[in-house]
């Protein structure tokens, strides 16, 4: 048996091996990281976006299917859950200063959460998008977990708006600091604040990586504009269908 | 450490449990974290050594687990890449929602905390 053949099985081997796809997401991570440290924290250079790409082509250059990656990279996706609860920490941490500005925040994250409702409706219907796709469009401004359950209860596709979800994220995360020096927004709560309305946990990443105080109002506005839109939009879908019951 | 993980689990599995007994929209980690907040702020003038112990393990263990926030995106984040046919036609419309969207939305938001009076705290 020749050296190309050894090394052959123990790739086979390998592949099969949940380790292997952990090792390298955690790998492919520290180097997105570096990269993104190197750059000056450079938000095009956003780390989760970096590594979801090198990942990925890793994945199609050796014709990996997900789910067999997913056996490996499950063990960092059920972290997701419990870093959810540890969410709680910043904001207990900080409780004295967010009753200050209860006003702002109330305000802010009930007129901003409806605001994005209201704009990603309004443009997938003047691009006339098929109302499935609009369905699963609506929450996508929240974090994923909660985006899927509303997706799934007004008959929206969970999957795509997962899709959706994190494509959203990133999108904030990588242009979030462009838009708001170009309005001229230097306040770090409201910056903070912001990143976790529109896009959720990457953008709170984001905002984390550059100042506490902008990472924590990010939390909270994630953690409330949550709550909320789980509330308004399945809401809405049953007023508006009494609404077309009585009319017709 | 280890008591820190398993008083945070049990506030996810409390979230999880209420989540399907009561058939709630919100998701059972988001119930864990605004249980664990309420117990926290309920306890925080309580001078029980046991009780501070366990509050400081958490704050650490806690903060921990939030450094590496974004990388726990990549696994679904993955998928994204994998399942990107899902979209098809639409694709292009569909990214133009999310990114007029999302940067419409930053900057709503941050004016109206802004205007609500948010940006004088006074630390």
């Amino acid at each position: 048996m020749n050296e190309a053949t050894k090394l052959y099985q123990v790739w086979v081997y390998l592949q099969a091996e949940p380790l292997f796809w952990l090792t390298l997401t955690i790998g492919a991570y520290l180097l997105a990281n570096r990269l993104y440290q190197a750059s000056g924290l450079f938000p095009l250079v956003n780390p989760v976006a970096v590594s979801i790409l090198f990942v990925s082509a890793c994945l199609m250059t050796f014709g990996v299917e997900y789910e067999r990656y997913f056996e490996g990279a499950k063990f960092i996706h059920f972290l997701l859950g419990p870093t959810t609860v540890a969410l709680a920490i910043p904001i207990y941490l900080n409780w004295a200063i967010i009753l200050k500005t209860r006003r702002a925040i109330l305000m802010s994250v009930s007129l901003g959460s409806l605001f994005a409702i209201g704009i990603t409706f309004a443009m997938a219907h003047l691009l006339q998008l098929d109302p499935v796709t609009v369905k699963s469009l609506l929450p996508r401004n929240v974090t994923a977990p909660i985006a899927m359950g509303i997706s799934e209860i007004i008959g929206g596709v969970p999957s795509l708006t997962a899709i959706i979800t994190i494509v959203t994220g990133i999108v904030g995360a990588a242009l979030g600091t462009f838009v708001l020096d170009l309005f001229k927004i230097r306040d770090m709560a409201a910056r903070g604040f912001a990143f976790g309305l529109a896009s959720h946990g990457i953008g709170t990443a984001r905002a984390m990586s550059r100042d506490s105080q902008a990472g924590v109002f990010a939390a909270v506005a994630m953690g409330l504009s949550g709550i909320i839109t789980a509330a308004i939009i399945p809401l809405a879908f049953i007023i508006l269908r009494d609404f077309q019951g009585s009319a017709g | 450490m280890l008591e820190s993980i398993f008083i945070i689990f049990m506030f996810q599995l409390i979230g999880e449990a209420t989540q399907k007994y009561f058939a709630l929209p919100v998701p059972g980690p988001v119930i864990g974290l605004v249980l664990m907040l309420v117990c926290l702020l309920l306890t925080r003038r309580t001078g029980v050594p046991l009780v501070a112990d366990c509050r400081n393990r958490l704050v650490t263990t806690s903060q921990q687990l939030l450094g590496y926030l974004s990388l726990l995106f990549v696994p679904i984040g993955v998928g994204v890449i994998m399942h990107l046919q899902l979209l098809e036609a639409q694709l292009a419309r569909i990214i133009g929602v999310i990114m007029i969207g999302t940067i419409l939305t930053m900057v709503f938001t941050a004016f109206i905390f802004l205007k609500a009076g948010g940006g004088e705290r006074d630390e």
